[in-house]
């Protein structure tokens, strides 16, 4: 299959401590992979060094074969190729819900204003956002938001989508809609790696999960695997204290 | 008129509007142009030198282009500690006369008083627009950042424009401190309302009455100007509701939604 992001012998160090160890996973075009893995074991900082928002210690990422460390590639263009959806949503507050689609597309992919309208439309009408293309993010509700958040992504088509959490800053009545959302684009082909605690998610829609513990991946398979027959022991304690919460 | 010392306090407050209100006129017109130029010039030094002083030290930049990245922040910290620290009543002097001194030139002393206020406004601003910078949510930068937009697309599309609307009540302020302050400009003769007042006051020795009617008309100014920069900031926050377009049911209708998080 067509790898899409390669990640080999990635450290990460914050001062004196060490939040990721020789990380190496693999992301294949039109896999939906899903990180779980306990709060503080590394697995926001693993997405931001994938998107360059954290410079990686050590290791290489590789982006279709490219190092994307050594500057095969500028940060901008990279960045524009791999999205990214935050737990926060992080719209641009000072624009409206059209223009957070279309001032990336316009400023870093050059496209003309006609152009970015149409594919901005495009992608709010996906996430059943275009009627509100005049309200400004603090006119609407989270789901909505996050729902933005994506459309704003996607506006700029990247290749691979990275997703930090982005129901768990969400009331319990609008996880839903997002997922839904998220759902719909796994369906589409599009290569996803989310970070969540929607274990259902992560079951119905991954096609591989990966599970982290203390900045290693202990585990990495099919869902089904990790779900009903985790080979480590940590995984087990992990996905035991999790489903019994619920 | 007449009027001579038994004359009662109206009297005089009466005839020292009637005989100097063509001054006092001018003196405010002064004061108010000087303080304007001032400021909106200061304001415009402050966001260049805030922009400037949060740009990040990226790791792409080669060695000389972080040497000149800290020259330049040291000598606009430089600049921004000596023009807070030191009174512009003395400044107003040293650059005054010094000018004269050290380069032969003789500035009009109006436009002197517009420079030394905009340079003074530009480091009071200048730290203010840095504080409305970093106070900016860094998930705004992340998320430009992510869909790659460089730093200065980053800041001049979102970071800025938000950091401009939060310190806009600080620069309304700071034009009101400039109205008020560029009273000490009559050290150097410049012609605004306080200096105005004090000739009128010392003809007639009449200090009460003259800076009584000079204290009103700052305040006309003052409250004036406050009032007027509240009426932008309140427009400037935009409509506080946004229209829904084509409901499902009927196209063409337009549903008016009020804001969720605003007052
Ligand atoms: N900028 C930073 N400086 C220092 N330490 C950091 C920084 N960012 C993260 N860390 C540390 O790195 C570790 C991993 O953090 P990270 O946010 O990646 O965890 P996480 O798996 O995403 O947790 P959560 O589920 O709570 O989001 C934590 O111990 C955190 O304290
Ligand atoms: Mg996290």
């Amino acid at each position: 299959m067509d790898k899409i992001i390669e990640v080999r012998h990635l450290k990460k160090v914050f001062g004196e401590n060490e939040v990721l160890t020789d990380i190496n996973f693999k992301v294949s075009k039109g896999e939906v992979v899903c990180i779980i893995g306990a709060s503080g074991s590394g697995k926001s900082t693993l997405l931001r060094c994938l998107n360059l928002l954290e410079l990686a210690t050590s290791g290489e990422i590789l982006f279709r074969g490219e190092d994307i460390l050594t500057h095969d590639m500028s940060n901008s263009v990279y960045r524009a190729k791999m999205g990214m959806v935050f737990q926060q949503f992080n719209l641009f507050n000072n624009l409206t819900v059209l223009d957070n689609c279309m001032v990336g597309q316009i400023k870093v992919l050059k496209r003309k204003k006609e152009e970015a309208r149409i594919k901005a439309m495009e992608y709010l009408e996906m996430v059943g956002m275009a009627q509100f293309i005049n309200a400004k993010p603090n006119q609407i509700s989270g789901g909505q938001k996050q729902r933005v958040a994506i459309a704003r992504a996607l506006s700029m088509e990247p290749e691979a989508l990275l997703f930090d959490e982005p129901t768990s800053a969400l009331d319990p009545e609008m996880v839903g809609e997002v997922l839904k959302v998220m759902k719909d684009l796994a369906k589409s082909g599009l290569t996803m790696v989310v970070v969540t605690h929607e274990m259902s998610f992560a079951r119905d829609v991954a096609n591989r999960v990966v599970f982290m513990d203390s900045g290693v991946i202990v585990e990495d398979d099919l869902p089904e695997v990790i779900f009903n027959n985790p080979t480590n022991e940590r995984t087990r304690i992990f996905l035991k204290r999790i489903l019994d919460d619920r | 008129m007449e009027v001579d010392a038994a004359s009662t306090f109206f009297e005089w407050v009466y005839y020292i509007i009637l005989t100097y209100w063509p001054l006092f006129l001018r003196g405010a017109g002064v004061t108010l142009l000087i303080s304007l130029t001032g400021t909106i010039v200061g304001f415009g030094l402050g966001i260049i030198i805030g922009v400037i002083r949060t740009i990040p030290i990226d790791q792409n930049f080669n060695i000389i282009q972080k040497g000149l990245l800290k020259l330049i922040n040291i000598i606009l910290l430089a600049y921004i500690e000596v023009f807070r620290g030191t009174p512009m009543m003395v400044q107003a002097m040293v650059i005054f006369y010094g000018a004269a001194m050290v380069y032969n030139i003789s500035l009009s002393p109006i436009y002197a008083g517009i420079f030394i206020v905009s340079i003074n406004t530009g480091a009071y601003m200048a730290e203010i627009v840095r504080g409305g910078i970093i106070s900016i949510d860094k998930g705004q930068f992340e998320a430009a950042h992510s869909i790659g937009m460089t730093h200065a697309q980053t800041m001049f599309s979102i970071v800025l424009p938000q950091a401009i609307r939060n310190i806009l009540p600080a620069l309304s302020n700071e034009f009101v401190i400039n109205i008020k302050d560029t009273s000490v400009l009559s050290v150097i003769s410049v012609t605004e309302l306080f200096f105005i007042s004090k000739s009128a006051a010392g003809v007639n020795y009449r200090f009460f009455e003259v800076f009584l009617v000079t204290c009103t008309i700052y305040f006309i100014m003052t409250f004036t100007v406050t009032r007027i920069l509240r009426y932008f900031e309140i427009k400037l926050e935009g409509p506080s509701v946004y229209t829904i377009h084509g409901s499902q049911t009927v196209p063409e209708a337009e549903i008016r939604i009020t804001d969720r998080e605003r007052h």
